[in-house]
């Protein structure tokens, strides 16, 4: 079991507070012979909150999982926490500290809700206790028995965020977290997501609902064509709001 | 004497007895079947062959390195699970991302090469493994004579599918399992080594045969083609049961080689074709199998 889930050297993760977190330069991705993203470059730095804005297929979902390396094959360069994970193999991605939480939810029908939220292997020390994720979503706590997929949208969508913070994760991937859930469970989400930036989480939000994202964000990128395309940060947003709508066409 | 619709209780439960012990190998190897179909989608046609190497591993081990039957019953699994983690390291991986069809042919040629190979050697009769000292004789109950070999085949079978359905539904690493084998990529995404737990879970559901290899030596000749014949049947108990369920596979087992044993008492002409009829009422009533989550 101990070679299964390698355990992470304290070498392997460097805390420097501040500094830069992910540093995308050039990024392509590829699925099969498709061409999906056309070299990205963005940052993140340490305890930010960025959006990935864009319109459907505009290769933010890709950005997120050619970071975890869930894609068929990527050149460029990703630098994590000052750690170049091109070559990694997948498996050794999250161990830099690193949560993923994909589009379609990931709940796995075979396992009960608790066991969904022991599931994740812990990357490092630090991680919420199991107490303080309950405490963050009570619902769960009631429903732990239940099998994981037998649980609301909403709820599925807070099992997914919640097993990812008892990892010890510092920087978390959110893949339109907000998707199809009702505007009470939206704004619950909103909430948590204030806490983790609160915590000092470097947060990567994709994310549609652009009313969401836009109070919480420090920076937007805006994705067209497998690029990015603009950086907006919240500075200076007011003033560009015209000029984003048209980009993302609402 | 006591008559159970005209027939002697004696006989009568001689054959549950012959039917659950069977019952028995089919479950082990049903259980290995479906991890290994689990995890890595392949129907592994190998299986029979990893049985019969068990038997054939604690056989020739027994002739020509001395080693006694509670040692071959630890170290044959080991050896024989660790060939099977090198096939899937070597073979198996290369052809992983292609259908899974390619999977049961590479496994069913294996399948073939380790049978022709030994049938080489040491032809189709064949050989005799002796009945471990402490199980000579047996239990008289009354109303039947237990053979101590038997009943000691019939625990070490039992409590071996308890722990693995323990080992899968009740603890972290089984947790491991059920959830790859749902959404591999996503627990690479969560730090997991999918690619070990796959050799890992092969090398498991290898050990299990080749296990019920070992528990099967003294009781039934050591052939070469003592896998392929059991094979068939285990498949029918798969289809039955439903692929991929642990459970199922472990009470379908036991069930199908109940209903042999009875067939054989009533009917004798059947006892060999009834496990199919099973399987033909069960594809017709229920697809997916008894146990089985309809697609």
């Amino acid at each position: 079991m101990n070679q299964v889930v390698e355990q992470p050297t304290r070498s392997e993760y460097r805390d420097h507070d501040g500094a830069e977190m992910l540093r995308i330069r050039d990024l392509h991705a590829f699925y099969g012979e498709s061409h999906i993203l056309h070299g990205v470059d963005m940052e993140v730095r340490r305890g930010e909150l960025v959006t990935l804005l864009g319109r459907n297929g505009a290769g933010r979902s890709t950005t997120l999982k050619a970071i975890m390396n869930m894609v068929g094959r990527r050149t460029g360069s990703i630098m994590i926490n000052g750690t170049e994970t091109v070559g990694m193999k997948a498996h050794r991605i999250p161990r830099l500290g690193i949560g993923y939480c994909p589009e379609e939810r990931g709940i796995f029908a075979s396992l009960d809700v608790e066991e969904n939220l022991l599931l994740p292997p812990t990357v490092r020390s630090g991680g919420m206790s199991i107490d303080e994720i309950y405490a963050m979503f009570p619902n769960l706590y009631e429903r732990r028995r239940s099998q994981g997929t037998r649980l609301s949208g909403g709820e599925q969508q807070m099992l997914a965020m919640a097993r990812i913070l008892r990892t010890g994760a510092r920087m978390l991937l959110l893949d339109e977290i907000t998707e199809g859930l009702a505007p009470v469970i939206v704004q619950k989400l909103g909430e948590v997501l204030v806490q983790l930036r609160d915590r000092g989480m470097t947060i990567v939000l994709v994310e549609q609902n652009f009313r969401f994202a836009a109070p919480l964000a420090d920076r937007h990128y805006v994705m067209e064509h497998g690029r990015i395309v603009e950086e907006i940060s919240a500075a200076e947003l007011p003033s560009k709001r015209d000029h984003l709508n048209a980009l993302l066409g609402v | 004497m006591t008559m159970i619709f005209g027939v002697p209780l004696a006989v009568f439960m001689g054959q549950l007895l012959l039917g659950l012990i069977n019952g028995a190998f089919y479950a082990l190897l049903s259980l290995g079947l479906a991890v290994i179909f689990g995890l890595l989608k392949i129907v592994n046609f190998a299986h029979g062959a990893m049985y019969m190497l068990g038997a054939f591993t604690t056989l020739l081990g027994m002739q020509y390195l001395g080693i006694n039957y509670w040692a071959a019953l630890l170290l044959t699994p080991v050896v024989v699970g660790l060939g099977g983690m090198l096939i899937e390291r070597v073979l198996l991986r290369r052809i992983a991302h292609l259908d899974h069809l390619y999977g049961l042919l590479l496994t069913f040629g294996l399948a073939l090469i380790f049978e022709g190979s030994l049938i080489n050697f040491f032809g189709v009769s064949g050989a005799r493994y002796p009945t471990p000292e402490i199980f000579q004789g047996g239990f008289q109950l009354g109303f039947m004579f237990l053979p101590k070999y038997r009943a000691w085949v019939l625990l070490a079978a039992i409590v071996v599918c308890f722990a693995t359905w323990f080992i899968i539904e009740r603890t972290r690493l089984g947790a491991y399992l059920r959830a790859g084998t749902e959404n591999p990529s996503l627990m690479q995404a969560f730090g997991v080594n999918v690619p070990l737990l796959v050799t890992l879970t092969y090398g498991f559901g290898v050990a299990l045969a080749a296990f019920a290899g070992v528990l099967a030596a003294p009781l039934y000749p050591v052939s070469p083609t003592m896998g392929s014949n059991l094979l068939i049947v285990v498949f029918a108990v798969v289809v039955i049961g439903g692929m991929g369920s642990i459970l199922g596979a472990v009470v379908t087992g036991l069930a199908m080689g109940l209903i042999e044993g009875l067939t054989k008492v009533y009917y004798p002409e059947a006892a060999n074709t009834v496990i199919f009829l099973v399987m033909i009422l069960v594809l017709l009533l229920r697809p997916a199998g008894l146990f089985g989550k309809e697609a």
